[in-house]
């Protein structure tokens, strides 16, 4: 049964432009590698080129005299960092971050063994090959699937049950499958890069590209232990980095002690093959489905072990058993997540963390299903609806995705899709139309918000947020532009900038969700501080200005808080999405082409259409990468990229994508927060290389349970 | 498969190179330096200065409709000039190799990736970086149409891909979407700006504007 569903589906040019639009078209946003300064001078980073074992001796000499050079810094003569040594009485944590030239042993391939300081970048880079190392290698294993076997269960994760366990394998239909999702690399457009300044012994200053000048500058100051208030850290425009910057990098640390020893600001810029081993990636993830379900497609059990790749040093935890926990109505399910240590880099969130990975098996496993009971993979969906929260019972704060399915369905023309694969082809090509889930737990923690309304009119508002793209500065401005009756052109939002009062990091989608209600707070408190200015029966919205003319006074402003929601004890709350595909399948050579694609979010209210439509079909894009071509390879024998350059590791452009239509439903959510909106950075791509595998095998019958899908294997 | 960098395992640099060059140069004798004082400062590991010396060119050439006189290494690349010597960083390095289109740049009116570009072979050439697609306080409607469209997020990628974008009309590849789709899938987008951006063109090319 239809019904009518108030679609909001946002073209290009519909909504606000972006507040920052204008410096970014012109080359006047600066980034952090873009900061120039007195005396400045350039850090190169020399990488290991042994995956496991120690330097024996590292010459540095012929670096050393190299022109223009002004130090060459190795774990020989670095400066110690004293928040990376062991402290009387307290126990040495066996695992953790890297320690930055703190020994000789080495971690992984492309470990920063040194970095070569000098005053050009050429003369900075020319030296950095001058530097010889000698190692001492050990045996090391780089290669998850041979080594599952050494997987153990992480503290506080591991296994989840309810009901019966493996109560799939009675049912009258199943199937039971592996999944693989490679090593996935972020690779942001923008290099990562620093600059560190020291302006007194105990005084640091970075322009540094992070999510979260707030953790950086704690990190910084734990680990170089001076004061957090003598940190400050900048960082107004990220190029991208889903995920690559959430924490501080042992590249970050090297460019600290480099200033240290040249008494000079240092710049380090990441190159692309850095970008592979020094910013973190999506680990690398086995998963085994169990699912099975009564004829008219009722689930009755679904069983989801996952291992993912972690290094040798420090264990990377992420969620992707979590999503067969609730994404369905199932009485009986268990989970299992190990991890395996390997002699490789820490992996880090990537958008949509864990969820994006679990939710590839999940949704792909439930296409087989579908195949085997033979019945619709809409309509498998729509009978295993969760209508409360399968792993507690809990009711959803809102979840309008049965109605985010038809319309999604509707959109993309489900009607002509086959159920029988190879059934339509096309001028040699065979077409298909999968569809795929996501979920994402929707967040909100606290934030501070300045506002600060001038003699001209003009309101400023300030907090430490960063803006990795979104459009953060936009959302805010538009919800202050509504809370306080004035033009967005007369609004200035300030992020970015440690010194700023505090925001949470900016990850997890929860950025609108936790800064948008501390914007509302500090425009209501503003708003009440005017009114007592005018006294009794002043207007709501008066003429600020005026105001400020009449009183004598150059600026009023407020200070304000939010908190982080209580909601979560009575709700369970989450962004929903789904995505269907129609893909053509070259019957020749395996080719996928991408013909129609129809996203569908149900995150609550949406604050600003025009970059939230901008971020569903980034987001989207993610997904086609991750479904059809991304893959960091190492070759196991050397425990080395071979593909570390945007050569060989295929990210989509133009010509791989077609128009995406980003579909809203656009309710809001009265529980999240004032304005009712939740996040959609994640649910963009959660789901997303399910729809596209599940496309593939109804165009030309051909499962792939191994990412990226190749021609090799679709033909194979 | 070429390395970004060299890495002290692969890359066998003989620190006594430069030394043997310069024992053997007759390039010695026309800066007036006798072969002797030469090899000396070799010997003295005064050498890599020495080279240093040497390794200035004169660079003339015209960015943004003005003149620039420079003295730059043979081996700095047009990107590294424009963003480290003239602070010009609207021209962004998105990969060092020419794979990502981020550097790109018209000279004489040709978009290029100035990361593949050698300072010293743009001598007479007429650069023209993001920062001089403006007349002035007015934007070229390309910027006009990637603002109104969307055309980026994080915007990192964006002044390359105007760039090109007005190259593509320009060399009169902006025919169809699909034509716009290979003719600018130089340019790489990792925001997934992509639909928005063929949008903007779209909007340059039928509005006719002038490019
Ligand atoms: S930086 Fe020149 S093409 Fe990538
Ligand atoms: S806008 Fe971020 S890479 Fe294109």
């Amino acid at each position: 049964m239809k019904k009518a569903i108030n679609v909001t589906m946002p073209s290009s040019a519909e909504g606000m432009s972006r507040v920052d639009g204008r410096l970014k078209v012109t080359g006047a946003a600066k980034y952090s590698a873009e900061y120039t300064m007195p005396g400045l001078t350039y850090g190169v980073l020399v990488g290991s080129t042994i995956t496991k074992g120690h330097i024996l001796t590292i010459d540095t000499k012929a670096a050393g005299r190299a022109p223009g050079v002004l130090a060459v810094v190795t774990h020989l003569n670095s400066p110690k960092v004293p928040g990376d040594q062991p402290e009387k009485g307290k126990p040495v944590p066996d695992k953790g971050a890297l320690k930055v030239f703190y020994d000789n042993k080495i971690y992984y391939n492309g470990q920063p063994i040194a970095v070569v300081v000098a005053d050009t970048f050429e003369r900075a880079l020319y030296a950095a090959s001058l530097v010889k190392a000698q190692y001492k290698a050990e045996k090391h294993i780089t290669n998850l699937p041979d080594n599952r076997d050494k997987g153990f269960a992480p503290r506080g994760e591991g296994v989840y049950k309810r009901g019966a366990a493996d109560a799939w394998q009675s049912a009258p239909f199943k199937v039971e499958q592996e999944y693989i999702v490679p090593t996935v690399t972020h690779n942001p457009m923008e290099l990562h890069a620093i600059i560190a300044r020291w302006d007194a012994d105990d005084k640091l200053t970075v322009w540094d590209k992070t999510q979260g000048v707030n953790d950086t500058r704690d990190d910084l100051a734990r680990l170089f232990k001076i004061p957090a208030a003598n940190v400050l850290v900048h960082s107004q425009f990220v190029g991208g980095a889903f995920g690559s910057a959430l924490r501080t990098w042992p590249h970050e640390v090297a460019a600290v002690l480099a200033a240290k020893v040249v008494s000079k600001p240092v710049k380090v810029v990441l190159s692309r093959a850095d970008m592979f081993t020094s910013v973190g990636y999506r680990p690398f993830t086995w998963q085994k489905i169990g699912i099975g379900a009564t004829a008219d497609g009722k689930l009755t059990g679904i069983t989801h072990e996952a291992a993912g790749q972690t290094s040798s040093y420090e264990n990377f935890t992420e969620g992707p058993v979590g999503v067969s926990q609730n994404m369905y109505a199932c009485p009986n399910v268990n989970t299992k997540y190990n991890l395996v240590s390997l002699d490789i880099a820490t992996p880090t969130w990537m958008r949509g963390p864990g969820e994006a990975t679990g939710a590839f098996a999940l949704e792909s496993a439930l296409d087989e299903l579908s195949y085997a009971v033979n019945i619709d993979p809409l309509e498998l969906r729509i009978k295993n609806y969760a209508e409360v929260e399968p792993s507690s019972g809990k009711p959803f704060s809102t979840k309008f995705l049965k109605e985010a399915y038809q319309l999604g369905a509707d959109h993309i023309g489900w009607g002509d899709r086959k159920q029988v694969p190879r059934s339509v082809k096309q001028d040699g090509w065979y077409v298909g139309y999968g569809m795929g889930s996501g979920m994402f737990g929707a967040y909100r923690s606290g934030a501070t918000v300045r506002a600060k309304m001038m003699a001209d009119g003009t309101l400023i508002l300030q907090t430490a947020v960063s803006d990795i793209g979104p459009g953060t500065g936009t959302a805010m401005t538009i919800i202050a532009a509504e809370q306080m009756n004035i033009p967005a052109d007369k609004i200035r939002f300030e992020l970015g900038d440690s010194s700023l009062p505090p925001a949470p990091t900016q990850g997890g989608s929860a950025t609108v969700a936790s800064v948008g209600p501390a914007v509302v707070k500090a425009c209501t408190d503003l708003k009440e501080k005017f009114q007592k200015l005018i006294g009794n029966g002043g207007e709501d919205h008066p003429d600020y200005a005026k105001v400020l003319k009449e009183h004598n006074l150059p600026s009023l402003e407020v200070t304000s808080s939010s908190d982080g929601g209580n909601g979560m004890e009575k709700y369970a709350m989450n962004s929903w999405s789904v995505h269907f595909v129609k893909v053509l399948v070259n019957a020749a050579t395996g080719v996928v082409k991408i013909d129609k694609v129809a996203c569908v979010s149900d995150c609550g209210k949406v604050i600003s259409p025009k970059t939230a439509r901008s971020q569903v079909i980034g987001g989207a894009i993610g997904g086609i990468g991750m479904a059809l071509m991304e893959e960091s390879i190492i070759d196991h024998r050397y425990g080395r990229y071979i593909n570390n350059n945007f050569a060989d590791y295929h990210v989509p452009v133009n010509a791989d994508i077609p128009q995406i239509d980003a579909l809203f439903i656009n309710k809001p959510d009265p529980i999240i927060n004032v304005m009712g909106a939740k996040g959609m950075a994640e649910i963009a791509l959660i789901g997303m290389a399910a729809a596209v595998a599940n496309a593939v095998y109804n165009a030309c019958g051909k499962r792939v349970r191994d990412l990226p899908i190749t021609p090799d294997k679709v033909m194979g | 498969m070429k390395s970004d960098k060299p890495t002290p395992e692969t890359t066998d640099v003989k620190d006594s190179s430069r030394r043997d060059f310069l024992k053997q140069s007759t390039l010695l004798t026309a800066v007036a330096v006798t072969p002797v004082v030469a090899i000396k400062a070799a010997n003295d590991h005064m050498d890599e200065h020495l080279a240093a010396v040497f390794e200035k060119m004169p660079l003339k050439m015209e960015v943004n409709g003005k003149t620039v006189n420079l003295s730059v290494e043979p081996r700095s690349t047009l990107l590294d000039i424009l963003r480290e010597q003239l602070d010009l960083t609207g021209t962004k390095k998105g990969c060092d190799h020419g794979q990502c289109g981020a550097c790109t740049v018209h000279v004489d009116g040709h978009r290029i990736n100035s990361c593949l570009t050698l300072g010293i072979m743009m001598s007479g050439k007429k650069i023209t970086t993001i920062e001089g697609l403006a007349k002035g306080d007015q934007l070229h409607p390309m910027q006009e149409a990637f603002i109104k469209h969307d055309g980026f997020q994080c915007g990192y990628c964006t002044p390359g891909q105007i760039m090109s974008a007005v190259s593509c009309i320009r060399e009169g590849h902006a025919g169809s979407e699909h034509e716009i789709r290979e003719y600018m899938s130089g340019n790489v987008c990792r925001c997934g700006a992509y639909p928005n951006i063929v949008n903007a063109i779209l909007e340059v090319k039928d509005g006719g504007f002038a490019v």
